[in-house]
């Protein structure tokens, strides 16, 4: 039967190295079943996040051949096997063990952003009446599966560290999401602006490419809110220029 | 002495699905201090994988639909073992559980004029799931998780409760530690609600997540709950088969509510064949007059693929042991057919059933609007768990409520697709409910020390024996043995021997070592879950022992007709005081009159 190489990054907080395994593939094999076969059999302690197996729920994201992505939607029949596959941590996160790394960050960021504030019903029974076409672009948004690839290669936040002033791509989708519901009446620019800072943003574009549901989170979250930003925000000459554009 | 953390609650929840976070959003409207427990992050809970929708009789497609149909569709499906009253509430309040949701954001498809639009699903009668594509389980815990967070909720994520707390006949709290670090907790709380979902992971081939090893129902039983109607496992009749690597993963109904058709190894298709009596008025007699019920005609009756999930499932097993197979062991879903109907029909497809095209295109090399998928059954859903009141959802534990998956009473023998979303919300809200209220008219609890020591104590034993086996391969075997013998198609002798195999499996899990230490180790957690999957597993086996007919998703092939005689009880299991799993029979609960002949006009 063939095998395949891997090479794993095994270590905590304090320290760490990558470990080689030697695994029996199969028809059809994806990363996360190599990783669960060497669980299994080699490494019982080997650390690694999962619930799905089908792209679902966004647990299971790693660093594969220095790609970020999901392991359970990586098959092995897409990688060079006459090399080793590396397999590391989310590197923008701080480590727990091995795969694992620790994201409770997103989730205390995007417990910042103003909630969602409906209009009034539109009709007698508390119901709303909404267009299939206005509803389809804030549905691109909300496939999201909370990965957190897209933050990962973020270099805001990969390279910079700049946690506590840019939000990061993840849940600048997440306000976009929000400010197109067509329902909603909160207002979040002000924020975006001053203190969850949209304008560290560059548009390069990196967290679009690895994003595994493929929202276009440049072209169709950051810079539509980025607009919205200067339209409320600077002069009216500004809002001239950008009409004849 | 082992060291832990304190934590009060008035209401502690242990999960984080649908049920869950529905209850904790409720039970802290209700004035509680309430903290919710997860195994996994926040919204990676089973419930974000839900793909086809949400039953809830609003109406919108179809105007003929309302509570009732819903309600006698529910008990059909669920041959009359369904606790009527959960069934009548589950119908009446599910339309205004999916309203709330809308007004906490979540985006449902639309119909032309504008409303939450609803899709045809098995063994409903009009269309009736609320969904947003086929991924509507993303959009229910997102909205609730999005809302949630913002009512106040204390959440541990990634933490495992190992053992139910009392204080005297009361609960009184839940212990357990926290995965990442490997820290020891304890929760005081005048209130749990139990909403740790399934137990797909007791076997083989199945839709779950590693996360659903029947910790709720385990945990209930060891404090004295009652569980009921165990016999009752739910295999879906479309899970992928090929490649091995996804054998199991879940094919949504959805594909046979868009007009996907299964077909035999010979083309044939099959489910034509077999139509049970119960269903003959309502089912299509040829293949066109199924098309057109897809399609939303009102005179159509539905195909057969639309046929309840337990006579799909066995339909599909006896082609492929009659040889009428697929190369890999399973029959043909083709849904690309439709092209013969529709002019558009592969960008048709791909917007009807986005992640379904994704998922073949990338695991399995197949592209569903050109070629059909392959599938057979797998192990999806567990209609049975913890008996509760109808109302309160309180179990035999005063204090001790369950919700969602791990709660019994609504489905019966089988359930419907799409029920079970709509059962976290109303019965999520009411369990919050009544323990906000429970938690508020009871006093404080006290816990023992001591019991919390000792709980610790063992948790920590794996560590300490050096010589056992490691965890995994007792995990592997047990879920081999329960797909073998306890199965989709039953017998006596075999379930018997099952009791004999899960005995020795006991032995080897009280025996298994791991190595490293408690910092997010797989190994010690797996190790840890071997007690609730042997649990159930037990409460299973014994179950359809004692049920000897066919009967919804129970099959026995030495009992292969419905007994009338047991149609007119559930069966309990209890843990006896000499701490021995003792099984019982308790009538069917009483229906109304009225409930009655709702069923009768509806029959
Ligand atoms: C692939 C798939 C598709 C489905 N599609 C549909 C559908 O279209 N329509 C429908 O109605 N139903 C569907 N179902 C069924 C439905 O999704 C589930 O029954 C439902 O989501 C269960 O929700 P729950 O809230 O009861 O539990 P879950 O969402 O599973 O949550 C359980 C929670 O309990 C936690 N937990 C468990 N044990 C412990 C413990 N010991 N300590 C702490 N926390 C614990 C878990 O971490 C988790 O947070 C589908 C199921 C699957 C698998
Ligand atoms: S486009 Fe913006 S958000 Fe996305 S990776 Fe680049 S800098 Fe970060
Ligand atoms: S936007 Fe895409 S990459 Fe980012 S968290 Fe969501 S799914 Fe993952
Ligand atoms: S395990 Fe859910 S996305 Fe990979």
């Amino acid at each position: 039967m063939a095998t395949a190489k891997f090479r794993i990054w095994r270590g905590d907080a304090r320290s760490g190295k990558f470990q080689d395994y030697t695994v029996e593939i199969s028809a059809g094999m994806v990363v996360l079943d190599a990783v669960h076969e060497i669980q299994a059999t080699q490494a019982q302690d080997l650390g690694v996040r999962w619930n799905c197996k089908a792209g679902k729920c966004g647990s299971c994201s790693a660093e594969i051949n220095g790609h970020p992505r999901l392991m359970c939607m990586t098959r092995l029949s897409q990688l060079p096997l006459e090399q080793p596959v590396t397999i590391e941590p989310m590197r923008a996160f701080p480590l727990v063990k091995d795969l694992v790394t620790d994201v409770s960050w997103n989730f205390r960021v995007k417990e910042k952003i103003r909630p969602f504030r409906p209009r009034p019903a539109d009709a007698a029974d508390g119901t709303w009446r909404m267009d299939q076409s206005d509803v389809d672009r804030v549905q691109e948004f909300r496939k999201c599966i909370e990965c957190f690839l897209c933050q990962d290669v973020c270099h805001v936040l990969r390279e910079h560290h700049l946690h506590e002033q840019f939000i990061g791509p993840r849940i600048l989708v997440h306000s976009a999401a929000l400010e197109m519901h067509p329902l909603d009446t909160e207002n979040r620019l002000g924020d975006l602006k001053r203190t969850q800072g949209i304008g560290y943003c560059n548009i390069t574009k990196c967290c679009t490419k690895v994003c595994p549901e493929e929202i276009k989170i440049t072209d169709n979250a950051i810079i539509p809110l980025k607009e919205r930003v200067v339209d409320e925000f600077y002069d009216p000459l500004t809002r001239l220029f950008r009409v004849f554009r | 002495m082992v060291g832990y953390e304190t934590h009060d609650y008035d209401v502690l929840v242990i999960g984080a699905g649908g049920a869950g976070l529905r209850a904790a959003i409720e039970a802290s409207a209700g004035g509680a201090a309430v903290g919710v427990v997860t195994k996994s992050l926040l919204g990676k809970a089973h419930t974000v994988m839900a793909e086809g929708g949400i039953a809830a009789a609003l109406g919108n497609v179809d105007d003929r639909d309302n509570w009732k149909v819903h309600f006698a569709d529910t008990m059909r499906g669920g041959q009359y073992l369904n606790n009527p009253r959960m069934a009548e509430l589950h119908a009446r309040e599910a339309p205004a559980r999916v309203r709330e949701l809308e007004a906490w954001g979540a985006l449902f498809d639309r119909t032309r004029d504008g409303r939450i639009l609803q899709r045809n699903f098995g063994g409903h009668k009009y269309p009736r799931l609320a969904h947003v594509g086929d991924r509507t389980g993303l959009e229910m815990i997102r909205t609730l998780q999005d809302h949630g967070v913002h009512q106040g909720i204390d959440v541990h994520m990634e933490h495992t409760i190992l053992t139910l707390l009392k204080d005297g006949e009361r609960v009184a709290g839940a212990f357990g530690y926290d995965r990442q670090r490997g820290r020891f907790k304890l929760f005081r709380a005048r209130a749990v609600v139990l909403a740790t979902g399934g137990i797909g992971r007791a076997y083989q081939v199945t839709s779950n997540s590693w996360e659903y090893t029947g910790d709720g129902l385990s945990l209930a039983y060891h404090v004295g709950a009652t569980l009921m109607d165990m016999e009752f496992v739910q295999f879906h009749p479309t899970g992928m088969v090929w490649p091995p690597s996804v054998r199991g993963i879940l094919v949504t109904e959805g594909v046979r509510g868009e007009g996907g058709v299964l077909k035999n190894s010979q083309g044939r298709r099959f489910l034509f064949d077999d139509i049970p009596p119960l269903y003959k008025e309502q089912t299509a007699t040829d293949p066109d007059e199924g098309w057109r019920y897809t399609q939303g005609d009102k005179s159509a009756r539905r195909p057969p693929e639309l046929l309840t999930r337990d006579h799909v499932a066995r339909c599909i097993v006896r082609e492929v042991r009659e040889g009428r197979g697929s190369p890999h062991g399973g029959v043909y879903l083709d849904i690309a057919w439709i092209k013969e109907k529709l002019p558009n029909a592969a960008e048709h497809i791909k917007k009807k059933l986005p992640s379904m095209y994704h998922q073949f295109k990338q695991l399995a090399d197949v592209d569903i609007t050109r070629e059909p998928m392959e599938v057979g059954p797998t192990m999806h859903y567990m209609m049975g768990g913890v008996r509760v009141d109808a109302d309160t959802q309180m179990s035999d534990v005063p204090g001790l409520f369950a919700a969602g998956e791990c709660a019994a009473g609504l489905h019966g023998a089988n359930r419907l697709g799409g029920n079970s979303l709509s059962d976290l919300l109303v019965f999520g809200k009411r369990a919050g409910e009544h323990a906000a209220c429970f938690a508020r008219e009871r006093g404080g609890v006290a816990v023992s020390e001591d019991e919390v020591e000792a709980a610790a104590r063992r948790a920590l034993e794996p560590f300490e024996r050096t010589s056992g086996e490691g965890p995994y391969q007792v995990q592997r075997d047990l879920q081999a043995m329960m797909q073998n013998w306890v199965g989709i198609v039953r017998r006596g002798d075999e379930l018997r021997q099952a009791l004999d195999a899960l005995a020795a499996l006991r032995g080897r899990a009280a025996n298994v070592s791991v190595g490293g230490n408690r910092e997010y180790n797989p190994g010690w957690h797996t190790a840890l879950d071997l007690e609730s999957l042997l649990t159930v597993s037990e409460a299973v086996a014994r179950a359809a022992i004692e049920r000897k007919e066919s009967r919804g998703a129970h099959f026995r092939d030495d009992y292969p007709q419905k007994d009338e005689a047991y149609a007119t009880f559930n069966i309990l299991v209890r843990r006896g005081a000499d701490g021995e799993m003792r099984v019982e029979r308790a009538p069917r609960p009483a229906m109304s009159p009225e409930l009655q002949q709702i069923i009768e006009e509806m029959k």
